[in-house]
């Protein structure tokens, strides 16, 4: 099942985002996406998230579709050249996985293997392009692909508090040109500048899922702040943090901040997409609070 | 050392609009520029009367010397829509940032051959890739003004400004969109999907 027929339906689309761990058993991947996402409609799976060597996607994406649930295969540039990642996208197809997410990938040099080599042969705009080509039948070389070409929902990311938001709507319109059939953002602290985003982002006609992070605490803010492109924490979300840390660390504090922002945002887009790094458990609380 | 290969004329004619001044750099000239072919394409350029002046001169990455000469064609230039420079990579970086309002094509593609490197400031790298995309990128090259070399435009990882890779490198491609609003040619951003080719080497021969 590919979300973009979901979008078209007009259904509000709930993803979720899980991370392979540096080891092969999935188990506690599994049985944390059957406990707590069974109700969203698609969990996204990383790719060697921040540089950091981990079991693969496509894998894992296998392993949560034998176990019921519709996985979202996240690619990168950085580790597979061209050959490679057309390749993996003919190989997610065999599996049945035809829901994907492009993205170029953070650079070897922020992860745990610094010393290797940046690939980048392509980037998420021109592996969107090859995506649509091999949906096409061909190859990025012009090749003809062998019986039915595959068909994919194909995803991409766009930072809409990014310092440089207009850089970001050039690059987001590159990627529609390209092929992209959905959006996901990055975390969003700030319903207006998201609002005020979405105001030019709605002229490429495309659905954009509101991205979310449960803030853990004002720490995590403040690093976050300090440290992550594109996501900014006003100093009021930090001080309601750090006004009782055990309601924080609870979590309820996180989840009320971040039901709020998609209570605010969802009259502007087509879906939310929470990344929730490690606190999987949250998710039914939030969709709740959050009225979805 | 490198050589440098004119780009196609269909290429060339479709950047010139308006008035069009011209320079040459023959700097590095031992090595192998595509001089009769660009003097040629220059004077069918003179013939339809769109050139305002061409300058030859050399090492157009030296900015003093540059500084100086074009001191001298001040009005020629100023008379012109854009500049057409049949130079290395380097050249063209340079003279983009020096006149920072204008419009400034790179007219060649410039290949890597071993050897010495000619008077090269290392803040306008040229990687000698073979296929220049300092057209579309205002000048400023993504390969080497970018951590990732990406040539369809920024990635998410720039904060304040700055890349991810090195708090103290300004983002290529925030450089790249800045020129190009200068500029006026925002619409380059909107050109076809950019992919490499790694076989420009096959084309030295040719």
């Amino acid at each position: 099942m590919r979300i973009s027929e979901l979008f078209a339906d007009g259904k509000f689309v709930v993803t979720a985002e899980v991370g392979p761990a540096k080891g092969f058993h999935t188990e506690h991947i599994v049985e944390e996406a059957q406990t707590y996402l069974k109700g969203i409609t698609a969990v996204n799976v990383t790719d060697n998230q921040s540089s950091v060597m981990r079991l693969g996607s496509l894998a894992t994406c296998k392993i949560l579709k034998d176990n019921g649930l519709l996985p979202i295969f996240q690619m990168t540039c950085r580790d597979r050249n061209r050959l490679a990642l057309q390749s993996d996208l003919l190989s997610a197809a065999a599996f049945g996985i035809d829901n994907i997410l492009c993205l170029t990938g953070d650079h070897t040099k922020m992860g745990d293997h610094p010393g290797a080599k940046p690939v980048f042969d392509l980037d998420s705009v021109s592996l969107l392009y090859t995506a649509s080509q091999l949906e096409n039948g061909k190859d990025l070389a012009g090749n003809d692909l062998v019986g039915e070409p595959p068909k994919f929902a194909k995803g991409a990311v766009v930072s809409p508090a990014s310092d440089s938001v207009d850089a970001q709507l050039a690059k987001m319109e590159r990627k529609v040109m390209a092929g992209a059939d959905y959006f996901q953002t990055q975390a969003i602290f700030e319903p207006e500048k998201f609002i005020k985003f979405m105001e030019k982002a709605k002229q490429f006609g495309k659905p954009v899922q509101l991205g979310v992070i449960i803030p853990k605490g004002a720490g995590m803010c403040k690093f976050m702040n300090k440290n992550v492109a594109g996501v900014h924490v006003p100093d009021e979300m930090i001080a309601q943090l750090s006004a009782d840390p055990e309601k924080a660390k609870a979590g309820i504090t996180g989840v009320e901040i971040v039901a709020k922002i998609i209570k605010e945002c969802k009259p502007y887009c087509q879906g939310v997409h929470i990344m929730a790094l490690g606190w999987e458990k949250h998710i039914p609380t939030l969709l709740e609070q959050a009225g979805i | 050392m490198l050589m440098t290969q004119m780009k196609s004329k269909e290429t060339l004619e479709s950047l010139i609009g308006g008035k069009v001044f011209i320079i040459n750099c023959h700097g590095c000239k031992e090595v192998g520029f595509p001089e009769e072919e660009a003097a040629a394409f220059q004077k069918e350029l003179q013939d339809k009367g769109v050139v305002t002046g061409i300058l030859t001169t050399d090492y157009v990455c030296n900015p003093e010397n540059l500084e100086l000469r074009l001191s001298y064609q001040k009005d020629k230039i100023d008379a012109a829509d854009m500049i057409l420079l049949f130079s290395c990579g380097v050249g063209v970086q340079t003279l983009s940032a020096f006149l920072p309002n204008k419009k400034v094509y790179a007219a060649c593609d410039t290949y890597a051959l071993p050897g010495f490197q000619g008077v090269t400031p290392l803040e306008h790298d040229c990687k000698q890739c073979g296929e220049c995309f300092l057209n579309i990128t205002g000048g400023i090259c993504p390969l080497t003004a970018c951590s990732k070399s990406l040539v369809n435009g920024q990635c998410g990882g720039a904060k304040a400004g700055k890349c991810e890779v090195d708090p103290d490198m300004e983002c290529g491609w925030e450089r790249i969109y800045r020129r190009l609003a200068q500029v006026g040619r925002l619409d380059m951003l909107k050109c076809p999907v950019q992919v490499r080719n790694y076989a420009t080497d096959d084309e030295v021969n040719k």
